[in-house]
């Protein structure tokens, strides 16, 4: 499964594209396409250059955990410095 | 230091304005990212993996107290509370938002400060020697002469768009603490046989993932042609560099590919006809810059200090930081303190908003308001005078700055790598903490004595792994960390490349490696060898072997 | 693309008169053939001394940017001016954009094939620094002259 993800233009926090279009925080609310049919939601989504940069696309497993080649670097972005666990999204989190 | 007259403030604050209204451009969609990139880039922001970086110059590593505190007021006001210290003697903050941007630099601009030039391909930020102005082995201050290139390069308009980034160090003394035989251009200001002085000028060393030593092009140039000279080498590199391949547009590869002597003879012969152009700074504005940098007024004082004395005999620690962490000043009665940004299981190079404050106080009253910045990624107070360095190490124990481990094998040099930087292949930070963690035994790191660790997390190696005594190469495979290991490479006077033994290690294996080493170094050294005389002596070979028999 | 002129300190919007143009190898490999050319183009890859004699046959030379990161023009255009005395038009083609249009002006540039649409914004852009550090091809005094003058006048 495929997700798309970038930085807010605006503050440059990591984002996920959501259900209808909106971008969000919540890497478990990122929605899902089959390989098939990114494509075309990443260019889409790359159009929307007020709201977002570097916008690319993601390996992730049916449950939206990052997968592929780039799971350590897409945990990170996701979560936070590994070294700075009060900061960024696993801060926040109340695992 | 330096101080801006209004020619120099109106500069940075057309600068800020300028940038002020690309960002507008860039949020109101006027500038697609593509073309706004190479703008913030040149304002030191970068897009990292959690958010933007925003790179702050710290010219030559000279701060003053009020500008350390408005380093402290960004990492309150705009960022998460802390900055981090990198090898070119900046400072980067990890969170800044893109709209805050132009506010942080309004404030930076009102204590003397910018991010001009910190990324791009163009002059960085000019590093020197971060004991430039107090140490005993130093020729002259080197500092004015970074100041001399720091204006001239600000804005050139014919070197904005370079090949490739281009680094300036420069040092004024045979002990190379500026790593200058690794830079674009390395200059070293030392005596000629007639009593001048002038500037050896080496030109294509460098990192990377194609590392060289730099070579020097001319042993002696007068002062006074400096920046003829630099632009006669910045003008062969900007026409003749590489531009088809990022990797091989640097300056190193220009001179290494087509040899020293055919380089040479080109910066010659365009030196030749530049000289007497208009490009030299006449003798009264080099000494308008030089009456920046006359010494502070330094007190007649004995050359021992008996209160020191007393404090060295009864209390061991501050003994201990006393011979690791403070270093001989050239004014009797004082000394260079070294403030240690590796505490154990630490992130090397980060430094909160309190620390800082505290650091900027120690400065105001015991330093002649100065603080300088180390590519080894520490501070140091330059003038402190031998009867306040009990208070002074008071206080910075009090703030977790002064563990004695300075040039000592927890004295690690990492860069971000992947818990915050976007091209990283690994995690670096890690690996120093659990290194550090390893070696906390204070006693046992003086015994093993100078070992130089340098840690990068890909092989962009801002790290300076190539150059460590043990450097180590975070590389990915398959999705999983595995580091590889160099000895024997020095970014000192004694430069050289460290050579990669055997294959890649998992993180909790690379730990165990550095501690073999150390155990075979220790069995097999001779007198007063450091690990990098060992090595050298007995070369890599035996230590391949310790490394790897027991696996 | 929109033509521009620099005028004093400003860009001016110019009239698109049709060039006869021929490539520095062209020139070289027979000069009289291209007699009736009005513009000399260089390639960005090109030393500019091979064409110091011939200079003055041409009132137009043009120098190129590939991309606006590529800036081997700007050093051409330094020696054009300053080691080869050329007096003529130096226009600049490719990727000509605002926030260049500053530093092409102090190596010696004076026209642009501008590669936007708001041709008064790159005019203002031009006005965006107030203050040279260094000597270039243009007129700006660096700071240090200025320091001198204000020194010898206090």
């Amino acid at each position: 499964m495929k997700a798309i993800t970038g930085n807010r233009l605006s503050d440059g926090a990591v984002v996920y594209l959501g259900d209808n279009d909106l971008w969000t925080e919540q890497k478990s609310e990122a929605a899902r396409f089959d390989d098939g049919d990114v494509a075309p939601v990443l260019h889409a989504a790359q159009l929307r250059v007020r709201e977002i940069t570097d916008a690319y696309i993601i390996d992730v497993s049916a449950d939206g955990a990052p997968a592929g080649r780039a799971i350590i670097r897409e945990t990170i972005r996701g979560a936070g410095p590994t070294v700075r666990g009060d900061l960024g999204l696993q801060a926040e989190c109340c695992a | 230091m330096y101080r801006y007259d209004e020619f120099d403030a109106r500069l940075v604050g057309e600068r800020v304005a300028q940038f002020r209204g690309q960002v507008e451009r860039r949020l109101s969609g006027e500038l697609s990212e593509e073309q706004f990139k190479p703008l913030r880039l040149m304002n030191g922001l970068y897009l990292q993996l959690h958010a933007y970086m925003l790179r702050v110059a710290v010219p030559y590593g000279t701060l003053s107290s009020l500008q350390m505190r408005k380093l402290a007021h960004v990492a309150r006001k705009y960022d998460k509370g802390y900055g981090h210290f990198t090898t070119r003697q900046n400072i980067q903050y990890n969170w800044p938002a893109l709209v805050d941007v132009p506010d942080i630099l309004d404030d930076l601009a009102d204590v003397e400060m910018h991010a001009i030039q910190t990324s791009g391909n163009c002059i960085r930020n000019v590093t020197s020697d971060q004991f430039a102005g107090a140490a005993a082995d130093e020729v002259e201050d080197p500092r004015i002469w970074c100041e001399v290139i720091r204006q001239w390069s600000t804005f050139h308009p014919e070197f904005t768009f370079l090949p490739r980034k281009f680094k300036i160090a420069v040092t004024a003394s045979q002990n190379d603490r500026a790593a200058i035989r690794l830079h674009d251009i390395g200059l070293r200001i030392h005596k000629n046989d007639a009593g001048e002085t002038g500037f050896e000028v080496i030109v294509g060393g460098g990192l990377g993932r194609t590392p060289y030593i730099g070579h020097t092009i001319r042993e002696f140039l007068p002062k006074k042609h400096l920046l003829s000279y630099l632009e006669a080498v910045l003008r062969v590199y900007n026409l003749e560099g590489r531009r088809d391949n990022l990797y091989k547009a640097r300056i190193k590869i220009l001179v290494n590919a087509g040899g020293v002597e055919k380089f040479t003879d080109l910066v010659e012969a365009e030196w030749a006809a530049i000289r007497k152009s208009e490009i030299d700074l006449p003798g009264e504005e080099i000494d308008r810059i030089r009456a920046y940098f006359s010494p502070p007024d330094f007190e007649d004082l004995p050359a021992e200090s008996a209160a020191l004395e007393q404090k060295r005999t009864s209390d061991g620690a501050f003994a201990r930081w006393l011979r690791v962490n403070t270093v001989v000043h050239k004014a009797p009665g004082y000394a260079i303190v070294n403030i240690s940004l590796k505490p154990v299981g630490g992130i090397p190079g980060d430094i909160s908003d309190v620390q800082m404050e505290a650091v900027a106080d120690l400065a105001a009253q015991y330093s002649q308001d100065e603080i300088r910045a180390t590519h080894e990624q520490n501070l140091v107070l330059p003038h402190v005078k031998k009867d306040d360095l009990y208070a002074v190490w008071q206080a910075l124990t009090a703030q977790e700055l002064a563990t004695p481990n300075i040039r000592l094998v927890s004295d690690i040099i990492a860069c971000p790598g992947l818990d915050y930087c976007t091209l990283a292949n690994t995690r670096s930070i890690p690996i120093a903490q659990r290194i550090s963690e390893r070696f906390a035994d204070l006693e046992q790191q003086e015994d093993i004595g100078e070992l130089k660790i340098k840690i990068s997390g890909c092989i962009n190696a801002c790290g300076h792994h190539h150059v460590g005594h043990i450097g180590i190469l975070g590389v990915d495979k398959k999705g999983e960390e595995f580091y590889q290991i160099t000895l024997g490479g020095s970014g000192a006077e004694d430069a050289s490349l460290g050579e990669i033994v055997g294959r890649g290690l998992s993180s909790g294996d690379a730990v165990g490696a550095v501690e073999k080493l150390v155990d075979y170094y220790r069995e097999n050294r001779q007198d007063n060898e450091r690990f990098i005389d060992t090595y050298r002596r007995i070369g890599a070979d035996p230590f391949k072997e310790a490394l790897y028999a027991a696996a | 693309m929109p033509l521009l002129k620099l005028f004093g300190s400003n860009l001016v919007p110019a009239l698109e008169e049709p060039l006869q143009e021929v490539s520095l190898e062209d020139w070289c490999d027979n000069p009289q053939a291209h007699a009736d050319a009005t513009a000399l183009v260089i390639e960005n890859d090109i030393g500019v001394e091979h064409i110091a004699e011939d200079l003055s046959s041409f009132g137009i030379i043009i120098l190129k940017f590939p991309t606006f990161k590529d800036g081997r023009a700007y050093s051409q255009a330094r020696l054009l001016r300053e080691r080869f005395g050329y007096t003529g038009e130096i226009r600049a083609r490719g990727d000509v954009l605002r926030d260049q249009t500053l530093f092409m002006a102090r190596c010696g540039f004076d026209a642009f094939e501008f590669a936007g649409d708001d041709t008064a914004a790159a005019s203002a852009a031009l006005g965006e620094f107030s203050l040279a550090y260094q000597s270039a091809a243009d007129r700006m005094e660096p700071v240090w002259r200025q320091r001198l003058d204000r020194a010898v006048a206090a």
